[in-house]
């Protein structure tokens, strides 16, 4: 299952640890400059919305760097990295952002940068820290573009995920389940003036419901959460199907990349490669445990440690990671 | 709301509409318990299961092993051990704040190797745990671990209910031989969605009717290893850890049912033993 981000405050501790572990870590001044500072500890949303801004990361693209911290009163779940893409007509909204504050701070930046219409929202799956945020853009009248399974991934999680963010946001700032008004079965073009984004609705990968997006203007790739950067990946689709859909996400031969956690922009290639090398050494090392009849307690604490330091909330998701794995493989 | 309202025996299967009433309000509850509610919420649990029965605590006879903060509520690995195993009849596992907090009745037969059994469980709260051994003189011991967990029974399980039902009494079993003379490990695997009532159908938007595992006979031959009698606590296609005392070459047999007249039957070959 699959609560996700579904943590409160009392997460702080190891939140607080592990991104310190991460300064040790050799990387670039981006990196380094997240890693180094606590920044699931800035007091209030205004202040980390300051504090990360919207870097450019291509021609009329606008990022946010959602920190690598569990939702909290704090954050207001705007930890996801969320922005927008600016065309000749119309401005599309890549995230909406992991709450109703979320979404609001997301469309006050838009209209500091641009009075254009925003005609497009894409909801990129059914955890809350992406989808949340929809409801700040809804006098906008846009198109929700969301994967053809994400209504009733909604219907089906929608309510649980609101509770558990009432719990820890209040219910004026949560948000609330807004649907796909277009949806994707296989792929989609959207045309916003000059630029046209492609879309691809995933197999059962993160989550059952991954939609990701290219820019024809810049060639970027947006993956969302089939691609985490530094935050650990969360497994809560299928693990095999995952791995199947970093090679479709390959193949589209994308050199630059938002991915969903993590920088706002990063080489697609490398980023891609140490994704898929936690999630294969998941598989191989859950396999092995299966076929060693390993109880899944022991596989839980042991599985997954040589990559540890490589990732940020690790302690937090890693047997959470293990637990939907070894549920799936062990049917195999 | 007190969570254990009428369903508390394990034969009672949580209806519907009682579980549809059941997901908000045991939600917020729990969490913040005084010491003083739990136990006296434990206390009410233990005189519906057991009457006036005398339950001392031990720190011997039972011992669970459980995460302290569960990683997935939804599946949460248990471990209980019976050092004195040989005095073991029966160990029944409660979580005390889940909707229906009997989670588990197993049954030891003269088959059985009672030293530890592990199995996995959902779990709804901030919640004690009881285990409770029953020696063979009738006696009764319990011991209790403290663990955080939320949403683990009315979590959604991320695929449709015909998917989650797909392959429905399927089961595997896998053996580890403990060496000439030991016990014989062994992994039972049973494919069911243990439905727990409070899970909501995708396309229907309803609440997914109780359906759950009741009861599993696990024999070689005319012996008994161990029943289990389930109830909606146990996590979707459960898994059973134990160890049995091998006699002869027959095939361990098991036999499960559901709530709703399911009844499924396997025959597992025992492994060779020269390995």
């Amino acid at each position: 299952m699959a609560a996700q981000h579904g943590g409160s405050s009392v997460r702080f501790a190891s939140a607080h640890k592990e991104t310190r572990r991460m300064s040790s870590l050799s990387a670039n001044r981006r990196q380094a400059l997240f890693g180094g500072l606590c920044l699931c500890c800035l007091p209030t949303l205004g202040r980390s919305a300051e504090g990360f801004g919207l870097d450019e990361v291509g021609p009329g693209i606008f990022i946010r760097r959602g920190p690598d911290a569990e939702a909290t009163a704090d954050n207001a779940d705007a930890i996801a990295n969320i922005g927008f893409i600016v065309g000749e007509k119309s401005v599309l909204v890549t995230e909406s952002g992991g709450s109703l504050t979320d979404g609001q701070w997301l469309r006050a930046e838009i209209a500091k940068r641009t009075d254009k219409p925003i005609s497009h929202v894409v909801l990129t799956h059914v955890h809350p820290d992406h989808c949340f945020g929809a409801a700040a853009f809804s006098d906008d009248k846009p198109v929700f573009v969301g994967h053809h399974a994400l209504r009733s991934a909604l219907d089906a999680r929608g309510e649980y995920y609101r509770n558990r963010l009432v719990e820890i946001l209040g219910p004026d700032k949560a948000g609330s389940v807004v649907y796909p008004t277009l949806e994707v079965k296989d792929g989609a073009e959207i045309d916003i003036g000059g630029r046209t984004l492609r879309f691809t609705a995933h197999g059962t990968a993160h989550t059952n419901c991954d939609l990701s997006m290219r820019d024809s203007g810049s060639g970027i790739l947006f993956p969302a959460d089939l691609l985490f950067v530094t935050r650990i990946p969360s497994l809560d689709g299928s693990l095999i199907g995952w791995l199947k859909q970093t090679e479709v996400l390959k193949a589209m031969g994308a050199t630059k990349a938002v991915p969903g956690h993590g920088p706002t922009l990063v080489d697609f290639a490398p980023a891609m490669a140490d994704l898929t090398r936690y999630l294969t050494t998941l598989r191989d090392e859950t396999r092995k445990a299966v076929a060693a009849d390993l109880p899944i307690d022991k596989a839980i604490s042991s599985i997954g440690r040589s990559e540890r330091d490589k990732w940020v909330l690790f302690d937090t998701y890693n047997g959470r990671n293990v637990t939907q794995a070894f549920k799936e493989l062990e049917w195999e | 709301m007190k969570p254990f309202t009428a369903t508390l025996a394990l034969s009672l299967a949580l209806s519907l509409p009682a579980a549809a009433l059941l997901v908000g309000p045991v939600h917020a509850a729990g969490a913040s318990d005084t010491d003083a509610e739990r136990l006296a919420r434990w206390q009410e649990i233990r005189t519906s299961i057991f009457g006036d029965k005398v339950v001392a605590t031990t720190d011997t006879l039972v011992k669970i092993d459980a995460p302290v903060r569960a990683l997935d509520a939804s599946l949460v690995p248990i471990t209980l051990t019976m050092p004195e195993k040989d005095k073991i009849a029966a160990v029944h596992f409660v979580i005390d704040d889940n909707p229906s907090p009997y989670a588990a009745h197993i049954t030891f037969g003269p088959a059985a190797d009672p030293g530890e059994i592990k199995l996995r469980v959902r779990v709804n709260n901030y919640t004690n745990v009881h285990a409770i051994a029953e020696t063979k003189d009738g006696k009764l011991f319990e011991a209790a671990k403290f663990v955080k967990a939320s949403g683990g029974c009315s979590a959604p399980m991320g695929m449709t209910d015909e998917e989650a039902m797909q392959g429905m009494g399927d089961m595997k079993m896998k053996f580890a031989d403990g060496g000439a003379g030991k016990a014989t490990e062994a992994t039972l695997m049973i494919r069911h969605p243990n439905f727990s009532g409070m899970q909501m159908n995708q396309v229907t938007r309803d609440y997914t009717p109780a359906r759950y595992i009741q009861k599993v006979v696990v024999t070689q031959g005319a012996r008994n290893i161990l029943t289990l009698d389930g109830d909606i606590s146990i996590a979707s296609n459960p898994v059973l850890n134990f160890a049995f005392l091998p006699e002869g070459g027959e095939p361990i047999k098991v036999t499960a049912s559901d709530n709703q007249n399911g009844r499924w039957e396997h025959s597992f070959p025992l492994p060779s033993p020269s390995n």
